[in-house]
């Protein structure tokens, strides 16, 4: 095996040293360890159970201005289908439009005064269908599937004189208006959305490293050694990246505006407001895994194993509403949900604080908690 | 009248995950003084010294520092001490001016460009200002650190081995800065393994597994070890170590060079122990002082049988 060095350039002898030296390496590193065999459970777990493009069972609210036999067949069509979920009833215009804003329902049917006695006629009514189109891929495939469950829905009772609507053109002028985007563009949807990824990446990642490096380069004990107090470097080291996260935005913002034309159509100073609580929970989140890690590489684990479910599960990249009950249970813990919800809800849907306002408390509550684990645990770190 | 004392604590304990660290100790330093502060690593020289400046806090024991409580006024303390770690911990990747001017923020000085200039003129620095911290040889980076710590005129200095791998020039020089400081009525705690830094101190204490065993000054330290020691020189002095090595009435025989100090604390049995080797041809025998570092170990060798 090992021979002469000049014949055999490679010794097993010293490639196995070095080999056992990095196990043991490898396993001493209790969290490299565990990252190396979570993530891909983690991942098998997101991308496998939790992960669906096609989402289902979609909230669905219903308006109904003509109660006869057609219009409960369309109602009873819809709640059978899978796509849709039937949540209820709205008496107005005014309250679907608030239920839609606030993201209570996806979509919204109404069907219009007069509906049965205009379809007995041949005349083709209107059936109005209007969807939250933010985000178009999670719309689109049960918008398509409407025209086939109209068609099942009605052809049973088209019978006797009304046969003959079965052969013609639709019975039914079926309009969808995609609210809020139109157009169906999907950038809309994401380049907001972008917002909050990149302020979670950045800030969650720079505040753990900014506190660990100070304890890995060991110039923590002389920043302890003088008068400050734990409070005083945490906000003092926090503000920077503030400035940057809102640096960063304004970016993204412009971005939006000029390069891919968002519309924009909400208030920038209620935007401002939210982004502050946004930014602060991800660097409370950076802060609290910089009192855990020992050195820059586990601060830098901790923040992938946050930025991973929070990018899946949070709604950026797959719609929410695909994902089974207990990932959307687990999605809702992440800032990133709500902060998603509200950034879209401003930009695209013009929202005001009353329709954000249910996403601004977790994100608050988040917060909370983070800040209360970092300074217990900071404060412990001095001993 | 006794002068007044900076440091003032009576029976510190600290332990860490069970382990006690620090026992029982007891300390009063007048002020003005520079107190050495030796003991093997891992005698708890600086869990010690963090102690004292409110680092850490102690899990038995009273005290006072600068005539402040250890235990609750921390931040009183702090302000009046300064503290140089025994690891370089000054920002690599600020310049000289950059992490002077840090400090004299963070300590709420006034006049804090005027400070920082003349603390670059004294370092003799002023050129390099706008050099990176972390670029700077073992020596100067030594010499920076004590500045920062001196820069809020702190009345009790804590330096924890603040020469080690430090030529000996830079150490003179270093020591010099120190004696200055002490004239001008700075207290200074000093932690150091040099035995001729141990020598420069107005005083030193000795610790081992977390104890003091004995403090004074060098003069009385080296009388109060009962320690006689021979001076054997010549030809194979230092060969002849191994052989007196663990004989009665032997607690160690050191080579020195070709030299070789044999020592013991009864005269009688050491004198009985060397008896077959005194008039051995071309060794001359001479009784001795015993050294510090004889001393030192004589006093950690004891100190094992009976703690371990």
């Amino acid at each position: 095996m090992t021979g002469d060095p000049a014949r055999f350039p490679l010794s097993w002898t010293r490639v196995v040293a070095i080999m056992v030296k990095e196990v043991i390496q490898m396993r001493r590193d209790r969290l490299t360890f565990a990252m190396m065999i979570g993530v891909p459970l983690l991942q098998l777990m997101l991308f496998g159970y939790a992960i669906n493009s096609d989402p289902k069972a979609l909230p669905t609210l219903v308006n109904i201005q003509d109660n006869g036999p057609f219009a409960r067949a369309l109602v009873s069509a819809l709640g059978n289908s899978s796509y849709f979920r039937v949540e209820g009833e709205v008496a107005s215009m005014a309250e679907a439009e608030h239920r839609l804003a606030n993201g209570d329902a996806q979509f919204v049917v109404t069907i219009p005064a007069g509906f049965e006695k205009a379809l007995v006629r041949g005349e083709r009514p209107a059936l109005l269908v209007e969807a939250d189109a933010t985000d178009p891929a999670s719309a689109s495939n049960a918008v398509a599937a409407l025209t086939v469950l109209i068609r099942t829905a009605l052809d049973p009772a088209l019978t006797g004189p009304l046969a003959g609507l079965k052969s013609g053109p639709d019975p039914i002028d079926l309009r969808v208006h995609r609210r809020y985007n139109p157009e169906g563009i999907s950038q809309y949807n994401i380049v907001p959305g972008l917002m909050g990824v990149i302020l979670t990446m950045t800030m969650v990642m720079m505040t753990a490293l900014a506190v660990t490096r100070e304890r890995e380069r060991g110039t923590m004990e002389s920043l302890l050694a003088m008068p400050v107090r734990p409070s005083e470097v945490m906000v003092g080291k926090i503000l920077p990246y503030i400035v940057m996260g809102y640096v960063q935005v304004v970016v993204i913002l412009a971005a939006a505006r000029w390069l891919f034309g968002v519309p924009g159509v909400g208030s920038l100073s209620l935007l401002t407001i939210t982004l502050l609580l946004f930014i602060a929970a991800n660097l409370a989140v950076g802060f609290t895994f910089s009192t855990v890690a020992k050195n820059q590489l586990q601060a830098l684990q901790m923040s992938f194993f946050f930025f991973l479910p929070s990018i899946l599960l949070s709604g950026f990249m797959f719609p929410f509403r695909g994902m089974p009950g207990w990932a959307q249970w687990v999605g809702e813990i992440f800032p990133l949900t709500h902060f998603l919800r509200v950034v879209r809800g401003i930009l695209l849907k013009g929202n005001g604080l009353a329709e954000i306002w249910p996403e601004l408390w977790p994100i608050a509550a988040f917060l909370a908690a983070c800040a209360l684990v970092a300074l217990r645990r900071y404060r412990m770190t001095l001993d | 009248m006794n002068p007044p004392l900076a440091i003032d604590v009576e029976g510190l304990e600290k332990r860490f995950d069970g382990r006690c660290v620090v026992r029982d100790f007891s300390i009063q330093v007048p002020k003005g003084r520079i107190f050495g502060f030796l003991g093997p690593n891992g005698s708890g020289k600086t869990t010690t010294i963090r102690m004292l400046c409110g680092l850490l806090t102690p899990d038995a024991g009273t005290g006072r520092c600068l005539g402040f409580d250890i235990r609750h006024q921390a931040a009183a303390i702090k302000r009046r001490v300064g503290y140089m770690t025994q690891r370089f911990s000054l920002y690599e990747d600020l310049t000289i001016a950059e992490n002077l001017d840090f400090v004299a923020h963070v300590y709420g000085l006034d006049r804090r460009r005027a400070r920082v200039d003349e603390a670059l003129e004294q370092l003799g620095l002023g050129q390099r200002r706008r050099q990176l911290a972390g670029t700077l040889s073992g020596g100067w980076k030594q010499r920076l650190a004590l500045a920062t710590c001196v820069l809020h005129q702190p009345e009790l200095l804590l330096l924890d081995e603040p020469t080690a791998g430090v030529d000996p020039k830079a150490r003179r020089d270093f020591w010099d800065h120190i004696h200055a400081l002490a004239q001008g009525g700075m207290t200074v705690l000093v932690s150091t393994h040099y035995m001729d830094e141990a020598e420069r101190c107005h005083e030193i204490c000795y610790l081992a597994y977390g104890r003091l065993l004995v403090r004074g000054t060098v003069p009385e330290v080296t009388a109060g070890s009962g320690l006689v020691t021979w001076l054997v020189s010549g030809d194979g002095a230092d060969a002849l170590a191994r052989t007196l090595h663990n004989r009665p009435g032997i607690a160690m025989a050191v080579p020195f060079g070709s030299a070789l100090h044999v020592s013991g604390t009864d005269a009688a049995a050491l004198e009985a122990a060397i008896a077959p080797w005194r008039h051995a041809p071309g060794l001359t025998w001479s009784r001795t002082e015993p050294s510090l570092e004889d001393v030192f170990i004589h006093l950690m060798d004891s100190a094992e049988d009976n703690f371990q």
